[in-house]
C-alpha cells in the first residue's frame, strides 16, 4: 500500500490515478499517474481539472520525476503533486523544492527524520517552483 | 580456496573473514568454501562489514595469496607507498604483490 | 577570491549537520548501504581500495593559504599526512574513516570548504583556468561565473539524480588550459562582433569509454541568460539522457545520438520557456560576486629585472614561471611531479609551505591545475628567487612544467577500486628514464597522461602520449596511444597497436620519443610531428 505523507491542508483525493494514455482518452478523470517516460506537457491543457498528479519514481536514483514536477508547477498546476514509489526520506528537500506536496513511499517514512531534514536549510541558492526567495534576493534586498 | 573480504564499515580498513570474525591480516583468512555469500549477507546485515565479496586464492607457504593483484594490493597497501602498508619493514612484500 | 557571506556559510553548515545525521543513521542501521551510498557520494565520500576516500571540493581550483593549511591539518589529523590533487582541481584523502567524516566536514566548513557534490550523479566541481585574473589574453576573469554556477548547482533540486555525473568548465581565453572541450558543458567567454562578452557553449565532451570533443551548441550566449540556458541544457539531459546503461548515460551520448542540431533544437525550445522564469541572478548579485574577484592591490612601478646568476634558479625560472599581465609580476607554477614522487601528491608539510608562500607572496591565493600541479598567480618578480629557494628545499621546484616528466596519472590500482592496472609506478618509470633535465628540455612540450582504467581520470584520451591500463587475463597491460590534446586544438589520442607490459610500454615510449627526435622539424613538438607524419613511423619503430 505504501506510506502517504501530505503537506497539503485539503483532503487526500479519493479517485484513483489513471495512466496518461487512459487520461487522454477520458473526459472526466481528475487524477493521473505519470511514468518517467511520460511527457508532463501532455497535461498542460487539462491542469485546471486535475486534483492529483502522481509522479512515479520506480528507483530513487531515477531523477526524471524532479523535472516532471517542476514542469507541472511552472505551468501553473496547483493540485496535489505526489511523488510515488522508491523514495528516500533524504530526498524530501529536493522533492519539495520541485513542487511535490505529497509523498507515497514504498517503505515507511521515519517522520522524525523527515521533520529534521525539512527544517535544516533556511537558505537556498536557486529560484525554483517552491517560491522560496533565493539567497540573492535576501542578500541584495 | 575461496576467501571472503570486504571493508570495515566504520574505519574502511580492508578485512578478511577468519571463520569467527574479521581481521586486517590476510594470513588469518580462512577458506569459506561455498558459504561466502551467506556469511557476507549476515555480516553486512549486522554492520560488521561493508561491501563484502568472495575471491579466489591459493594457499602458499606464506599463507593465502589472492589470485588477483587488486586483492593482493588490498591486503598489503599501495605498492608505491610501502611505508603506509601493513608490512612497511618487509622487503619481500613488493614481489609478493606483483 | 570569493568569501562566503552568512548565506553561503549557513548552507554549508546545514549540510554538515545533515551528513552527520545521515552517518549516524547508517552506523545505527537505520540506513542500508544502498540508501546511504548516494548520500555519502554527494558528500564526496567513496569506499576505495584501502579505506574511505574523501574528495574535497576546491571550487574552480582556487583556494586561500588558510584553506590549504586546513587541508594540511586534516592530512595530519585524520589521514596519513598527505593528500592528492586531482585532474578536476580537487583534493583527495585516501585513508579516511567513516566515523571521522562528519567532523572533517565540520572543520572544513570553518574555512569555507566542503565536499559537496564532488561525487554522485549531479553537477560536480566547476573547473576553471589556473591563470585566471593573471593572464593577459583573457576577456575577463572567468571565476565569478564559476562561483555563480557553484551556487546555482549546489543542491539544485531538479539535478541531484541525473543519469550520470556532470562536469562544467568556465574559461575566458582562446588558449585552453582547462580541457574545456572535454567537459559535459564547456563555457568560453569571448567577444562578439559588437565587442560584447558572452559565452560560447560547448556541450557533450568527455573522456571515459567513449571520448568526445564537445560540439558548439551555442556560439554566443549573453551573460544575463546563462542560468536560464543551462537549466534548459540540464533539463533536456535529465529528461532524455539514457538511464538503461551506465556506460551510455553521460550527456555526450545524448548529444551524439540525437546529433548536435537536434539537441540544440530541444535546448532552444526549453530555453524559450526557462528564460521566462526569472532564474538568472540580478546584476547586483553578479556584481557582488565579481567584487570578490577584483584584482588584488598590485604595486605599481615594480622592476622586471631578475638576477639569473644561479643556474638552477634560471632553469626553474625558464620552465615554471609564466608571464603576468601586470608589469613586475609573474605566475609561478609549483611542480608536484618530482622524479621519484607520486604525481599530484603533496605532504602536509608541503601544503603548509605552499599555504605560507601564498599568504606571504601571492595575495593569499593558490590555484590547482587539472595537470595536478599548483599555481601562485600573482608573484612579484623580485620575490621569485626567495620563493624558488623555499620550494626547492621542500622538493617542489622540479622544473618540468609541460615536459615529459610532468605526467598526469590517476591514482590507479594502488588506490582505486575501479582500476584495472597501476598507473603511478608506470609514471615513475617513465619519469626516471627521462630524468635528465637537458634531455627533457630538448624534447620540449610532451604531455603524457596515464589512466588505470577506462574511466579515464588520467585523461589519457587527451595525451600527446596517452596510456591506458587494462586487465588482460588477470595481468596488468597497457595500451599506448598518440596524438591527443586537451588544449584549444583538442583531439583524441589514437591507439598505436597491441598492448604492453609495464616495462614494455616504457620501452615503447622510448622508441616513440626517438622517432620524434629523428624526424622532427624545427619548432615541432612531439604532437606536431605525430600529426604531420602520422602513426606509421611510430608503429614501425615500436613493433618492428
Amino acid at each position: 500500500m505504501g506510506d502517504l505523507v501530505r503537506f497539503r491542508d485539503d483532503e487526500a483525493h479519493e479517485e484513483p490515478a489513471v495512466t496518461l494514455d487512459s487520461f487522454l482518452e477520458q473526459t472526466n478523470a481528475t487524477a493521473v499517474r505519470l511514468e518517467p517516460t511520460d511527457d508532463p506537457r501532455a497535461l498542460l491543457p487539462f491542469l485546471g481539472r486535475l486534483s492529483l498528479i502522481e509522479v512515479s519514481f520506480p528507483k530513487f536514483r531515477d531523477g526524471r520525476g524532479f523535472s516532471t514536477g517542476s514542469i507541472l508547477r511552472e505551468a501553473g498546476y496547483t493540485g496535489e503533486l505526489r511523488a510515488a514509489g522508491d523514495i528516500l526520506v533524504d530526498q524530501i528537500n529536493p522533492l519539495r523544492r520541485c513542487g511535490f506536496d505529497a509523498i507515497l513511499s514504498d517503505v515507511e517514512i521515519d517522520r522524525a527524520v523527515l521533520s529534521r531534514l525539512s527544517s535544516l536549510y533556511g537558505d537556498v541558492y536557486q529560484k525554483t517552483v517552491d517560491g522560496r526567495a533565493p539567497a540573492w534576493t535576501r542578500r541584495n534586498g | 580456496m575461496k576467501l571472503l573480504t570486504g571493508n570495515d564499515l566504520v574505519t574502511g580498513d580492508v578485512t578478511w573473514w577468519t571463520g569467527s570474525g574479521w581481521s586486517r591480516h590476510l594470513e588469518q583468512a580462512v577458506d569459506v568454501g561455498s558459504q561466502g555469500e551467506a556469511i557476507a549477507a549476515a555480516e553486512e546485515a549486522v554492520r560488521r562489514v561493508n561491501g563484502p565479496y568472495v575471491i579466489q586464492a591459493e594457499m602458499t607457504a606464506a599463507g593465502p595469496r589472492p589470485a588477483h593483484i587488486k586483492d593482493r594490493i588490498r591486503a598489503i597497501g599501495p605498492t608505491v607507498r610501502p611505508d603506509l602498508g601493513l608490512k612497511p619493514a618487509d622487503p619481500t612484500v613488493g614481489d609478493w604483490v606483483i | 577570491m570569493y568569501r562566503y557571506d552568512e548565506y553561503d556559510q549557513a548552507i554549508v553548515d546545514a549540510r554538515v549537520e545533515e551528513f552527520r545525521d545521515q552517518t549516524r543513521r547508517r552506523l545505527a542501521g537505520e540506513l542500508s548501504e544502498d540508501q546511504f551510498k548516494p548520500l555519502r557520494l554527494m558528500n564526496g565520500l567513496y569506499l576505495q581500495l584501502h579505506a574511505y576516500m574523501l574528495r574535497i571540493a576546491i571550487p574552480y581550483g582556487t583556494l586561500s593559504g588558510e584553506q590549504m593549511r586546513m587541508l594540511a591539518h586534516i592530512a595530519r589529523t585524520y589521514d596519513k599526512d598527505y593528500g592528492h590533487f586531482t585532474t578536476r582541481q580537487n583534493l583527495q584523502f585516501n585513508w579516511i574513516k567513516l566515523s571521522d567524516a562528519p567532523d572533517i566536514l565540520a572543520k572544513l566548513a570553518t574555512v569555507q570548504m566542503h565536499a559537496i557534490q564532488t561525487s554522485g550523479n549531479c553537477i560536480r566541481n566547476i573547473s576553471s583556468d589556473q591563470y585566471a585574473g593573471a593572464a593577459a589574453d583573457e576577456v575577463e576573469d572567468p571565476r565569478p561565473w564559476a562561483e555563480l554556477l557553484r551556487q546555482w548547482s549546489t543542491f539544485h533540486p531538479e539535478f541531484l539524480f541525473l543519469p550520470r555525473k556532470f562536469k562544467i568548465a568556465v574559461v575566458a581565453c582562446e588558449e585552453d588550459r582547462t580541457a574545456v572541450k572535454f567537459h559535459d558543458i564547456g563555457l568560453q567567454l569571448h567577444r562578439n562582433e559588437a565587442g560584447e562578452a558572452g559565452f560560447r557553449v560547448f556541450v557533450g565532451g568527455g573522456m571515459g569509454r567513449t571520448p568526445m570533443v564537445a560540439p558548439v551548441i551555442r556560439e554566443f550566449l549573453p551573460k544575463a541568460q546563462l542560468i536560464g540556458y543551462l537549466e534548459a541544457c540540464l533539463r533536456v539531459y535529465n529528461r532524455f539522457g539514457r538511464r538503461d546503461n551506465l556506460y551510455k548515460a553521460r550527456i555526450k551520448i545524448l548529444v551524439h545520438e540525437l546529433g548536435a542540431d537536434e539537441y540544440r533544437r530541444q535546448v532552444e525550445e526549453e530555453f524559450l520557456h526557462t528564460q521566462t522564469l526569472g532564474l538568472d541572478a540580478p546584476q547586483e548579485e553578479i556584481d557582488r560576486i565579481a567584487a570578490g574577484f577584483a584584482p588584488p592591490p598590485f604595486e605599481a612601478g615594480l622592476s622586471d629585472e631578475i638576477d639569473r646568476s644561479d643556474p638552477d634558479f634560471a632553469l626553474w625560472l625558464d620552465q615554471q614561471v609564466a608571464a603576468h599581465k601586470v608589469p613586475g609580476y609573474a605566475i609561478v607554477n609549483i611542480s608536484l611531479k618530482p622524479v621519484e614522487g607520486i604525481p599530484g601528491d603533496a605532504s602536509s608539510a608541503q601544503m603548509e609551505l605552499m599555504g605560507e608562500l601564498a599568504q606571504q607572496y601571492s595575495f593569499d591565493e593558490l590555484r590547482i591545475t587539472h595537470a595536478q600541479n599548483v599555481v601562485l598567480a600573482h608573484v612579484r618578480k623580485s620575490d621569485l628567487f626567495r620563493i624558488w629557494q623555499a620550494l626547492d628545499a621542500a622538493g617542489l621546484a622540479t622544473p618540468n612544467l609541460g615536459l615529459i616528466g610532468d605526467i598526469i596519472a590517476c591514482p590507479g590500482l594502488d588506490y582505486c577500486s575501479l582500476a584495472n592496472a597501476r598507473s603511478i609506478p608506470l609514471a615513475q618509470k617513465i619519469a626516471k628514464r627521462f630524468g635528465d633535465l637537458d634531455e627533457q628540455r630538448d624534447l620540449g612540450e610532451l604531455k603524457i597522461k596515464i589512466s588505470g582504467c577506462i574511466n579515464a581520470c588520467g585523461h589519457h584520451h587527451a595525451g600527446h602520449i596517452g596510456i591506458l591500463g587494462v586487465d588482460r587475463k588477470g595481468e596488468e597491460n597497457y595500451q599506448l596511444s598518440f596524438g591527443g590534446s586537451g588544449a584549444e586544438d583538442a583531439s583524441l589520442a589514437k591507439i598505436i597497436g597491441p598492448g604492453f607490459s609495464e616495462d614494455g610500454v616504457v620501452e615503447a615510449v622510448g622508441r616513440a620519443v626517438s622517432v620524434y627526435t629523428e624526424l622532427r622539424e624545427p619548432g615541432e613538438r612531439f604532437l606536431d610531428t605525430y600529426r604531420r607524419i602520422g602513426e606509421a613511423p611510430f608503429k614501425e619503430a615500436i613493433y618492428g
